[in-house]
Formats: C-alpha cells, structure tokens, sequence
C-alpha cells in the first residue's frame, strides 16, 4: 500500500462493462459461436489442437494434465495479453474465451506460473477491419480490463487459500502462500488503490498506521506468522481480509480506466518499485518484497500492452525502447530467482538492490512519456 | 564605482586590470568580451570553465557509473548532456519546454527548483574517469598514462561506495539550489544511460583560484590555498595545469586531470588543540595566515630561517612545509577544494571536513609525490581521514555548439 495519492485511476463515472471475453470460467460459454479448442497442458508440453481459426470469439478449454499449477494465454504482437487463465490446478480442465481480429497471436502454457510459458503461434484469419486510433484506444480500456478480470479471479482464489491455512494455524503453508496470494494484488494495485478506505484495510503496513486506528490485513497476518510465529488469534482478521478482498474485486470489475488512467498507471506501478519493494518496506517482516516488484512491473508491462497498438502508431521508438527497457528489469531480477519464487529482500546486497534501482529508472523515465501521447497531444 | 576585469585565458597578455566585481569569462584569445552577463560564464571554449573561474561560493559534485553496454547511447546522453549543460550555465532551464512549458500531461522537461534564479556562475565540469577505459566501450588505447590508478597512500581509510566513478560533472555556482539542480537535471536525463555512484556538497570554497579573490579558511580555521596556482599565472598554468601536446593522447591536449579527496576531519579533537600546536602544524599563524618564518600572508615560506631554540621556525613536520612545491620538485596544483559538512555522525560528532579539488598537468608527478610525502610525515594526519579518491581527465573545452563533451574522445 502506498500513502493516498491525488490520482484516482478509477473514473467518477465508473460503469460495468460488459465483457466478451471472460476468463475463468468452469463451465460451458455463452459467446463461443465455433468449436472449442482443447488444450492439453502438461509440465513439459502445450498441446494446442489447432493452430487457426476464423475472427470472432474462440474458445480454449486447457485441461492440465502435469503436476504443477499452470496457465494459459493467448498474446498478440509484443506479449499484449488477449486473455488468460491462471491459476489452473493439476488434473482441473477450465475454459478460456477470448475474441481475436484477424492476426498473428501466441498461445502460452505456463507450468509452475513462471517464465515466457511454452508458446505456439495461433493464426487468426478473416476480413476484421483495422482499428482506428480512437478503437485502439478504446480496445486497450478493454484489453486492460480483461487483464483486471484475470487477475482478481486468481486474487481470490489465492487469499482464500491463504485465509484456510491461517486459520488453520498451519503456518508453513500460510508463509508460502502468502506472497503468492500478494502477487495478483500487487498487479493491479493502481485500480485497488482507487477505493479510498479499502486498499488501507487489505495492505496497510505497520509503520502507515494512524494513531488509534486498528491495523488488518495481509500485513499484520504477516507479522504473526514471521514475528509471533503465532496466528492462533488471526482468525477474524483472516475472514475479514477475504471480505475485503472480494469487495474490492467487485468494484474493480465494474470499472473502465481511460488510456491515461492506464498510462499512469503503468508508472504508478513503477513508482511503487522504486519507493516500497527496492528498500524492503512493503514486506518488512517476510522480507518476499521480490515477488510484489515482479507483480508490480508485469502489472505496468500488462498496462503497457495494452495501449500497445495506439501506442506504435504514435511513437514507435518509444514502444522499442520500452520493450528493451522491461527485458533489462526481467533479466536483472532473473538474477535473483529462487526456485519458483524470488530470493528474500534482506539476502540482496546493497549492489544488487542498486542495479534493480538503476534499471526501474531506467524503465519509469520513458514510461513517464506515455501518458502524455495517449492523451493524443 | 565599477570595476570589471577581463580575462584572456589562452595566455597572450592577460590583463590583471583592477580588483573584484563582475568577472567576465572569455576563452579565447586576449580580446576583452564584448557585454558579458554579469554571472554567467561561458560555457563554449578553449578550456572548461569551472577551472580557473573564480571560485565560486557552493559545489554539487557527483560522480555516475555507466550502466549501458550500448557505445551509441553513451554518446547520444553525452550529447544531451552537453546541450543542457550549455543552457542551464547560461541561466536557462534544462530544456526547452523547461518546467511549466510542456504538455500537463507529461512530467515537466525540467525539474523547475531554479525558476527565478539566476546563473549565479554556474559552471559544469566533465571528467572521465579511468574505469570508463575498460572493455565495454573499445576505449582502452585512448586511456592517458596519467589516468593510471592513485597509489594507496599511508594511513588511507577510503570507501569505494563514495570513490571513483566513469564519469564526473563538478558542479559550482553561488547558489547551492543552482548548482543542485543542474546536477540534479543531468542525472535525469542520463537515466538508463549512468547511475549517480556518489556525490557531494560542497560549501565555502577553500582555495582561491584568481588573485582577484581573497583567500578562504577552511573548518581548521585556516586560511587555505595561500599558495595556490591562479588564473592569472599564465606561464604557471601552462606548466603545472594544462595538458600539452604530446603529453598523452590527443583528445586531453589542453584539458586537465582532476583529483578529489573527501577529507573528513576530526572537528572536535582539533578544537582542543592549542593554538601554538595548531599553528605548528600548519605552519602558518592562524590570524594572518602568514608563514611562521614571515608577517605577511604572502609572504615566501622560508624553510630555513631558525628560531631562538634553534629549531626552524616552520616545523619538519608542518603542513606548509611538506606541501611546498620547494620540497616536491617544484610540483604545483590548482587546488578549488569546499568545505562540507554532512551533519553529524551520530556520535554527536560534526561529520564535517574537507572535499579537496586539484587540477594539474600530470597527477603522478604533481599530487601524487606531495600527498605521498603528507600521508607519511604531516602531524595533520592526526586530525583528518581521507575517506573518498577520485581521478578524473577533463579535456578541453568545447569551441562552440556544434561540439560536445566526449566527441574527440569517441571519435
């Protein structure tokens, strides 16, 4: 969580969206007008059935036949997410619909929910128009939106597991999932952050606190479980965080950014790296602040990709830049990978958190840019 | 009354006219400017301003590591660099849509804390440091033999967090917000290109650089740089100061090698210190600042004059004597060191010293030898500690605007 800040991401006007695409789903569609398009995902394999389809709305079931949790996608050009499925449980069969224009796209499983996934490339065919600068826009709000959908839908079924293992005082398993149940939070902060008092409620840390006001949520579970090394009492403050959590996700999914909104965006999240994670405030306790600044910076590249097509119209450079930009931030965390999660804040030297430093600002400076382009000036 | 000097800093004739006041900056030839600004300096010239410029009163000094491997965008920053340094001497913003100019939608091109200044002199002053010649960037046949590392001298407690660096801009101005926010505006334009490694303010600047100036005292409270090289000494400056042609390389013909040290010094322990002992150490009364041996400021250190006792009048042991270019093969330095103070230290002690500047032809044969013989003979030893190191090679100035910092090394 970060102090409030001036720039509410959410529109005053906030209204629902009706989303074509959905991820998530467990069961049959209501949009898929061709044949479902199995997908067998394994540890090692993606197996796509078709490597085509016509324009308009298409439907993946992935069924996971490996022993880790994985995830499906389809991208188009430069990694733009067109939709998602996290969060797929060994032996679980889920269905992803997206809706695809004529074009080039990549579909991508992604065992242990780590890495670039093994990819194939999935071509769509037809005679859908090209958008205007005005529809990329707004295809963006969209696209960005589907994003928010995934994400929530994994944030809740994470903290609800996270939330189990607390009140059954298994501590271990609470320790390990909690930076994983942070990971979809901290991905779409800058929309959480919008609901005033809620993102307090479910990311206030310690040291934010006002005096006389009662501190919940994720952070004070985690001073239990690291400091206390006891949660036998957190129970209420377990079922209150999921209460939390699911209003938030609720609001979040009745809300459209605008491309500026998602523009600041993307550097908010930024800025959230530079301030929070490098300098190990936001989990002081646990020391995982590495696995919320990998979710804060694919929450801005997922932003970024989004505005992606106006955005190559634009300023092509830009976008070059950019794409380096986040590679040279992946590969300088990369350096600290631990397994299937990051190294603790509080094993990395003070050259190591340096460089990190280094390559945010490098990124955020030319991020700073966008906001101002997609404002069309 | 108005009393102007002007000064040609490529020797022929330099007129030392009357006392202070505007100094106004010409880098060529011995030709009067024509109606200079009163507080700018030119920023385009045979030499760097910020060398023999009049001291100014407040230094921002920062030292970056280059952190791209990419040859082209290390030039293009430098290129970027030099056109905003180009302005922002001149009192403008860093850009040219400056800070309320641009778009509301964008992050303002420059960062605005110096709206309303003036340039209160601002000069800026690159150095490239020996580690820029390594292999990253295919520079390692165009490094100067005098860029050679600085020995460990005796008794060095340096910290390689706050030492070194491939690149430098000294930053001084009569504004400490000035000269903060130039630095500050080139560290954002090089981002992604050079990280800041360490910097340092600076305060009181301790060494006058023109006899025009009267000389400061440092937080001994010392008069110190006495002895200095000034802008004036054409001849000594083409000796001790300016690299010459077939010196080194090329590229540096006309430039300057830079040495900082960041002495901290022992402030409360000095403090009861008796004169008489402090003025030995020293080697000059600590009113007047002249030598033991004379009366007067400027007065020649003589080193063999005794007194009463028997004993010289200037120590074995004294500052003066140690330092004195009689005692160093005639080796001299323009030394443009400030004052510092970074609060305390927690010990309740003022964590306060001497950032020390020199400039000079050949550091190996000038700084070198005189702090080899400090560090194993002057009793000031006691009092200080030598906690940062620097070495840096200042080319020449830039003619004009279709040159820029590094062309000749990069070229």
């Amino acid at each position: 969580m970060r102090t409030p800040r001036l720039i509410a991401l959410v529109a005053a006007t906030a209204a629902a969206v009706p989303l074509a695409a959905c991820g998530g789903n467990d069961s049959g569609s209501d949009a898929a007008s061709s044949d479902k398009i199995a997908v067998d995902a394994s540890d090692t394999e993606c197996r796509v059935a078709t490597a085509e389809s016509a324009a308009g709305t298409t439907t993946f079931t992935i069924a996971n036949k490996g022993n880790k949790v994985t995830e499906f996608y389809v991208y188009a050009p430069g990694d733009r997410v067109m939709g998602e499925i996290e969060n797929i449980a060994p032996g679980l069969s889920r269905e992803l619909i997206v809706e695809l224009a004529a074009g080039t796209y990549e579909t991508a499983c992604k065992p242990g929910m780590i890495g670039k996934g093994i990819r194939n490339a999935f071509q769509v065919s037809g005679s859908a128009a090209p958008l205007t600068e005005d529809a990329k826009l707004a295809q963006a709000t969209k696209d960005y939106q589907r994003y928010v959908k995934s994400q929530t839908g994994a944030l809740i079924d994470k903290t609800t597991e996270f939330v189990n293992a607390v009140k059954a005082g298994d501590i271990e398993k609470s320790k390990a999932l909690f930076p994983i149940a942070r990971t979809y939070w901290e991905r779409i902060e800058p929309v959480a952050e919008s609901f005033g008092d809620l993102d307090p409620k479910i990311d206030a840390r310690e040291a934010d606190l006002e005096a006389g006001q009662e501190w919940t949520g994720f952070h004070k579970i985690e001073k239990g479980l690291w400091v206390a090394k006891d949660v036998s009492k957190s129970g209420p403050t377990a079922d209150q965080l999921l209460v939390d959590v699911k209003t938030i996700v609720d609001k979040a999914n009745t809300v459209t950014l605008s491309p500026v909104q998602l523009a600041n965006g993307s550097k908010g999240l930024l800025d959230e790296v530079a301030t929070g994670k490098i300098t190990g405030e936001e989990d002081t306790f646990s020391h995982t602040d590495l696995w919320d600044f990998a979710a804060n910076v694919e929450g801005s590249q997922a932003a970024i990709a989004a505005l992606r097509p106006a955005l190559e119209e634009k300023d092509a450079a830009l976008v070059k830049t950019l794409d380096e930009r986040f590679a040279a931030v992946e590969a300088a965390l990369e350096k600290h990978r631990d397994g299937d999660g990051w190294k603790l804040h509080n094993t990395l030297s003070q050259a190591d958190l340096k460089t990190l430093s280094d390559e945010i600002n490098a990124l955020s400076e030319p991020i700073s840019k966008v906001a101002a382009l997609v404002a069309g000036k | 009354m108005k009393r102007r000097r002007v000064i040609g800093l490529a020797g022929a004739g330099a007129v030392a006219a009357a006392a202070a006041g505007a100094v106004a900056w010409r880098a060529e030839g011995g030709e009067p400017a024509a109606t200079p600004a009163p507080d700018r300096i030119s920023f385009w010239g045979e030499r760097q301003a910020g060398i023999i410029t009049p001291a100014q009163d407040r230094l921002h000094f920062v030292a970056f590591d280059v952190i791209t491997k990419d040859r082209a965008a290390l030039v293009d920053m430098l290129e970027s660099w030099t056109a905003a340094a180009a302005r922002m001497t001149q009192g403008q913003e860093a850009g040219t849509l400056g800070a309320v100019g641009g778009l509301r939608e964008a992050p303002p091109e420059d960062t605005g804390e110096a709206l309303g200044l003036p340039a209160a002199d601002l000069t800026l002053t690159i150095g490239f440091g020996p580690s820029l010649f390594d292999a990253r960037f295919g520079l390692r046949d165009r490094k100067p033999a005098a860029l050679a590392d600085l020995p460990k001298f005796p008794g060095d407690t340096i910290d390689p967090a706050i030492s070194g660096g491939d690149l430098c801009v000294q930053a001084c101005a009569n504004d400490p917000q000035v000269a903060v926010h130039a630095v500050r505006n080139l560290a954002r334009i090089g981002m992604g290109v050079v990280s800041v490694r360490w910097s340092q303010l600076g305060f009181g600047r301790t060494s006058s650089t023109s006899t025009a100036q009267a000389t400061p005292r440092n937080l001994f409270g010392f008069k110190d740089g006495t002895a200095n090289l000034k802008a004036e000494e054409t001849t000594l400056l083409d000796d001790h100061l300016w690299v010459r042609a077939g010196d080194g390389p090329d590229w540096m013909t006309g430039g300057s090698y830079l040495v900082t040290r960041k002495i901290r010094m022992l402030i409360e322990t000095w403090d009861r210190t008796s004169l008489l002992e402090q003025e030995t150490i020293v080697g000059r009364d600590k009113g007047e600042g002249a030598p033991l041996s004379g009366h007067g400021e400027f007065d020649e250190p003589d080193f063999a004059v005794r007194g009463d006792d028997g004993e010289p009048l200037i120590a074995p042991i004294a500052h003066v004597r140690l330092a004195h270019p009689t005692q160093n093969n005639g080796a001299r330095l323009l030394r443009r060191g400030y004052n510092f103070v970074d609060g305390s230290d927690g010990l309740g002690r003022l964590d306060a010293g001497l950032f020390f500047i020199s400039y000079q032809r050949d550091p190996h044969r000038q700084f070198v030898p005189v702090q080899t013989r400090l560090a194993r003979q002057d009793e000031m030893n006691e009092y200080i500690r030598h906690v940062s190191s620097g070495l840096f090679a200042c080319p020449p100035g830039l003619p004009a605007a279709d040159d820029f910092w590094g062309r000749s090394l990069f070229a």
